[in-house]
């Protein structure tokens, strides 16, 4: 392992306020390349190790994700879902919003993880689906479609087909399933 | 001629200034730190401009092909608002990001108590996050403010070829000189210096150390200045390597002490949160 991770990981166990100044750093001493985890980054991985190696790291978080660049506040959104959820509670739901207000790819596919599958209600959770559809982000990267798109959501998605094929642009690929499932 | 800026509040000019600064060969500059205009009143004032240089500026920047750098610090002035001092405590955050360089800007506005305790302060910062230091030199007293400011440097244990003392002039050049700290020169267009004054001091006092910029800003600047100042040095028998080594091997130099200096003019980011700054159809 990276020697600068491996000290960091024993800093963090010893004390997660250490998060606050080695989070920034991780892309520069770890990389910033594909991992072996689709969709994340090795600094990604390394900042989520960094997160489940301190205990208190819920507590943390909410800063970490105010005070950091669009890479940090993307490792703490992973986090949200790869950390006992018991910890965080619904404490991660603003972080979740303000990251679905942006409109920045990387932080909007990073919030529609398991923490969000979990923990949005049905309307934040349809209108997290739709911003993605609406931005090209594709659906394969959001959790719990299978188990929380219900009728309103296939509704939504119909109409925003519609929308797409009366303006004459295309309809995302991967929508097609979605739209075709018969409401329960 | 390549030139890098080692000192300009990008975020009070224009994207002219951008399109104009690369079309004078301006390929990289660093953004300190540093008042607004406007005295600011809270803590979340600071971290949104800090926020800024480290994401929007940088983002603004690449769409002209220039790399952005910056500096983060309580500046002196606000040093000595009570209801600012406690950002201090946030530094040690930003002092860590991808594109900061240096701790800066810091120094002396009116040499008060509480100016003394944010520059020391801000020192070991420098040393624990293990980054340069840019020092203002004040406006008023300027002679009496850079001697106590290589006093405290002196003091603080940084070693001085990882400081500059910037706004330099005739009166203050050889103190700093003989202090092993780095030479910092604003050409101004009325105040501070110019770019013959600068030449002269060139000739006097030779090219090792000494970073040349425009510290443009909100007020009456030139963020060209760094180009005429190329000019005026071959006019004046200065070799196009002498220049080079002022305009852009020095700042790279100063900064690069950093490790975080990244200027291989990778492509630039097509969108920054989602909004392209160059606002038309994308083809």
């Amino acid at each position: 392992m990276n020697a600068w991770l491996e000290k960091a990981l024993h800093d963090v166990a010893a004390d997660a306020t250490a998060l606050r100044t080695l989070f920034p750093a991780v892309g520069r001493r770890v990389g910033r390349g594909p991992s072996a985890t689709p969709g994340w980054t090795v600094d990604d991985v390394a900042r989520v190790r960094l997160l489940r190696a301190a205990p208190g790291a819920a507590a943390e978080m909410p800063d970490l994700y105010r005070y950091g660049d669009a890479a940090e506040k993307r490792a703490v959104l992973h986090g949200l879902s790869e950390l006992d959820t018991a910890d965080i509670g619904d404490a991660g739901l603003e972080l979740v919003a303000d990251a679905l207000r942006t409109n920045d790819t990387r932080l909007v596919t990073a919030a529609m993880g398991e923490y969000a599958a979990t923990h949005l209600d049905a309307a934040a959770y349809r209108h997290g689906v739709l911003k993605c559809v609406f931005m090209g982000i594709p659906l394969a990267g959001i959790a719990g479609l299978a188990r929380r798109t219900d009728g309103e959501l296939r509704r939504m998605l119909r109409s925003f087909a519609a929308e797409r094929t009366a303006a004459g642009r295309e309809v995302p690929a991967d929508l097609l399933p979605l739209l075709h499932e018969q409401d329960a | 001629m390549r030139i890098f800026d080692p000192h300009i509040h990008m975020s009070s000019r224009t994207t002219d200034d951008y399109a104009a600064m690369h079309a004078a060969g301006v390929r990289a500059l660093v953004e300190p730190a540093f008042w607004l205009g406007q005295p600011r009143t809270n803590v979340g004032s600071f971290t949104d401009y800090f926020d800024s240089l480290v994401g929007w500026e940088p983002f603004r920047a690449s769409q002209f092909g220039i790399a952005h750098h910056c500096t983060i610090a309580l500046n002196p002035k606000e040093a000595n608002d009570p209801r600012c001092a406690p950002v201090l405590e946030l530094l040690p955050r930003y002092l860590e990001k991808d594109g900061v360089v240096a701790v800066g800007e810091i120094g002396y506005d009116s040499m008060t108590a509480e100016e003394d305790k944010a520059f020391a302060a801000q020192l070991a910062l420098a040393i624990d996050h293990d980054l340069p230091a840019l020092v203002h030199t004040p406006h008023r007293d300027k002679a009496a403010g850079t001697e106590r400011s290589i006093a405290v440097v002196r003091e603080s244990g940084i070693a001085p070829d990882r400081v500059v003392l910037d706004h330099l002039n005739e009166l203050t050049v050889r103190m700093v000189k003989e202090s092993g700290c780095w030479l910092g020169f604003s050409i101004y267009p009325d105040t501070k210096m110019d770019e013959d004054r600068m030449v002269a001091i060139l000739r006097e006092y030779g090219t090792e150390k000494v970073l040349v910029n425009s510290a443009a800003d909100w007020g009456k600047s030139d963020p060209l200045k760094t180009r005429r100042t190329g000019d005026a040095m071959l006019a004046a028998g200065f070799t196009e390597d002498d220049v080079d080594l002022v305009l852009w091997r020095n700042p790279v130099e100063f900064y690069g002490q950093s490790g975080r200096l990244s200027l291989d003019g990778e492509a630039p980011e097509a969108e920054f949160a989602g909004n392209s700054i160059l606002r038309g159809a994308r083809k």
